[in-house]
């Protein structure tokens, strides 16, 4: 299947919602998984010969497991409200990209099977049987959700269209229809450690050329350790930021961050990745598994603290759910937070004046930042409500000059998702990729153009790469995108503390 | 005779159904466990903070307020037109009404208004907003236009033709003390009260179960506090 030639969407200077345009992005959907991919999550290889009773007998199942599930099957009103809210209907007008449209394919299905009105009155109420057609759009647009939640914020019953995409995902896998990216990435992770397939050699190789790059500019010589039994810190970051451009730079932030702050850290060669692509494909058992490695590794090394990376889905996992799947996590120092993201980590560290930070190293960026949606709308830093979007501002802030806010109905809660997230970051889905990023686009216009910005600065390793590759689309240059910690990591006054 | 009777075993059945539709929807809402903590952000880290949400979620319509500025107008007003509406109702069912519903009895009255206008502007939306177009199905139409019957046979009853309301009364009070009364014959009472009876029978059926879901939406009545305690499901531990 090559990819299919497609415009790239106009930026206007006000956003405009589209007028809907039934089926535009029907044809989009990701390559299906392998045997080999689908196997070692615990799924079939393939479609199962009695897949409708084995689909409605997981639903049925979820709809006892999650109270979402329920809940948000019965409570929707077709109010309307979210029809406007998704990137991926503002990027392709596809009306199944609406959020309440995304659920009622799902919804329907429910409603024949399960409810009293759609057993006996399916016309009234919109509900229909579960055919091949049914599955192939659940494969279709259940991927062209993000699981950004913007969604979820301007609900009125708080109606998360991310639980019905995990649920479906789920349902998908479970009758052998999986994704191939995702499977294929959480198969990876079980055999070698992290998503890239990084097996130990290569990682203790790539840090070791990393300190030598460091201590080359900088004539300090920082450590990039890994598999350091005792050390104080356990620092598990997304692979990428072992040598993806910009992810790196902020993995050399990390390193100077703690250098001067004279933290003994360390990285694992066993849980060598922050990403759990578990929750993607709405798996419990899988975002287990994936969970566990992380308590295993912090157990074997006897570390104090767990510190997270750059990364946005991860720090969800880590920061909502480690506690649950992979806890009690009784045996780390509990006079910090567990886990810890590597923001809270640097912000700390300023406020207490442990870094010398010169943010005129950095006046050559003019600088905004991109909330990623899984920190902005399902995770906390430090203690108060939406301490996720200040402290990330105030650890940028202390390392530039120059910072701007995007627009308020853009950022924050309301922040608009790269349009990558979500298992969607895979070649098959670029024009999805690229037309969802539109509103995010928009608004970065916006300061281009009334403020010169040229850095947009983000803490997650899907919105990096996804950016990397999208910018050049609306005419932006790639390496526009930045880690926060390559800032700090600029900016970081080495050998003026010891 | 006749039409009592029927009525009467309307209401009860009506009744019945409502009741322990909702109850029955309410306790499997309850014990269904929410495994994981998915509160959105940014949310209370207290259960005071998790009241005080929900509160200004059911009072003030917050969310649908930052969504959109139509739909929340028209929806508030629907609902709290009907709110009061429904308060003033009260006195249909008390021998003497308490002195609140008689204070809120002239505004009661012109609520039923504010709820008519609400109705035709949400009904409107699903006719000139492509998108809500689209999403709507015939049940959200026939909602709409059950709850418009029922607003505008009321108010036909208070402005045009006059009901004989102590008949009424004395029928909604005898259906409650088994002291069965006759119900006053009046054409747009018996379709006023034949639609609230289909409303209440088809409420736990509906959509209209989002007056119960609001409160256990695990997005919005959730601590943020996953860090600080652990939660697992009794499923999940079984599992473990
Ligand atoms: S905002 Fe919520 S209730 Fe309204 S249509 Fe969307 S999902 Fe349904
Ligand atoms: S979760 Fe995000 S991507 Fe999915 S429907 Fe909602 S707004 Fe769209």
């Amino acid at each position: 299947m090559a990819a299919a030639k497609f415009d790239t969407p106009e930026l206007k200077d006000i956003p405009v919602i589209p007028a809907i345009q039934e089926g535009v992005m029907a044809h989009s959907s990701p390559f299906i998984a392998k045997p080999e991919h689908q196997e070692p999550l615990g799924f079939p290889g393939e479609l199962v010969d009695n897949w409708q009773q084995v689909a409605l007998d997981k639903m049925e199942d979820l709809t006892h497991k999650y109270r979402s599930f329920k809940v948000y099957l019965d409570s929707c009103v077709k109010c309307g409200a979210c029809t406007d809210k998704c990137h991926y209907f503002l990027g392709t007008a596809d009306p199944k990209n609406m959020p309440v449209a995304r659920q009622d394919l799902l919804r329907k299905v429910y409603r024949r099977y399960f409810t009293l009105a759609g057993k006996f009155f399916p016309k009234l109420v919109g509900a229909v049987d579960l055919t091949k057609e049914v599955l192939d759009d659940w494969y279709s647009y259940f991927h062209q959700c993000s699981q950004c939640r913007r969604c979820s914020v301007f609900c009125p019953y708080g109606i998360d269209t991310a639980e019905i995409s995990m649920a479906a995902r789920e349902i998908l896998d479970t009758v052998g229809v999986g994704q191939k990216y995702c499977n294929e990435i959480i198969a990876k992770l079980y055999k070698i450690g992290n998503n890239l397939g990084l097996p130990e050699p290569a990682l203790v190789d790539t840090l070791e050329g990393l300190e030598e790059d460091v201590e080359e500019e900088t004539g300090v010589a920082v450590k990039y350790p890994v598999d350091i039994e005792g050390a104080d810190v356990l620092v598990v970051t997304p692979s990428a930021d072992f040598f993806a451009e910009p992810h790196i730079d902020g993995l050399i932030g990390y390193g100077k961050v703690f250098h001067q702050a004279g933290i003994n850290w360390t990285l694992s060669s066993y849980a060598s990745e922050a990403a759990n692509f578990g929750m993607f494909i709405g798996s419990y058992d899988n975002m287990k598994q994936v969970a566990l490695r992380i308590r295993k590794a912090a157990l074997d090394l006897g570390v104090k603290r767990i510190v997270v990376g750059e990364c946005g889905h991860a720090w969800r996992v880590a920061y909502s759910f480690w506690n649950t799947l992979a806890g009690p996590f009784d045996f780390l120092d509990p006079n910090y937070p567990v886990p810890q993201h590597i923001i809270e980590v640097t912000h700390d560290l300023i406020k207490r004046g442990a870094l010398n930070l010169d943010p005129s190293a950095n006046d050559e960026h003019r600088v905004t930042f991109h909330d990623s949606c899984n920190v902005a709308r399902a995770t906390r830093m430090g203690n108060m409500p939406g301490g996720q979007f200040i402290l990330p501002r105030e650890v940028i802030k202390a390392s530039v000059n120059h910072f701007y806010d995007m627009a308020p109905e853009t950022i924050h809660e309301n922040t608009f998702c790269c349009g990558g997230g979500g298992g969607l970051l895979t070649d098959d889905l670029m024009e999805l990729r690229v037309k969802g990023a539109m509103p995010r686009m928009q608004a970065l216009d916006e300061l281009v153009r009334e403020h010169d910005v040229n850095y947009l600065a983000a803490i997650c390793a899907i919105c990096k790469s996804q950016f990397t590759k999208t910018l050049p689309y609306y005419n932006f240059p790639m390496d526009m995108i930045g880690s926060v910690h390559g800032l700090v990591s600029n900016a970081i006054q080495l050998g003026t503390k010891e | 005779m006749s039409v009592t009777l029927a009525y009467s075993i309307l209401f009860y059945v009506a009744t019945v159904t409502l009741v322990a539709g909702l109850a029955y929807r309410i306790y499997t809402y309850a014990k269904t466990p929410a495994p994981l903590k998915i509160a959105t952000t940014p949310a209370p880290t207290t259960r005071a903070g998790v009241a005080y949400r929900l509160a200004r979620e059911v009072v003030l319509f917050e969310s649908l307020f930052k969504a959109t500025k139509w739909t929340w107008l028209f929806g508030w007003a629907f609902h709290f037109g009907m709110l009061l509406v429904l308060l003033r109702h009260l006195r249909y069912f008390t021998d003497t009404p308490w002195f609140w519903v008689n204070l809120i009895q002239p505004f009661g009255i012109y609520a039923g208004f504010v709820m008519l206008l609400g109705l035709f502007g949400l009904w409107a939306r699903r006719f000139l907003v492509d998108r809500v177009r689209y999403i709507s199905s015939p049940s959200d139409h026939l909602m709409l236009l059950l709850l418009i019957g029922i607003a505008a046979s009321g108010l036909l009853m208070k402005f045009v033709s006059h009901t004989d309301i102590v008949g009424v009364k004395n029928f909604a009070i005898g259906l409650m003390e088994f002291n069965f009364q006759p119900m006053p014959e009046s054409p747009i009472l018996m379709v006023h009260l034949g639609l609230v009876a289909v409303l209440m029978i088809i409420f736990p059926f509906s959509k209209l179960l989002h007056a119960a879901g609001v409160f256990f939406s695990p997005t919005r009545n959730q601590v943020d506090n996953p860090r600080e305690v652990r939660h697992v499901a009794d499923w999940a531990k079984d599992a473990e």
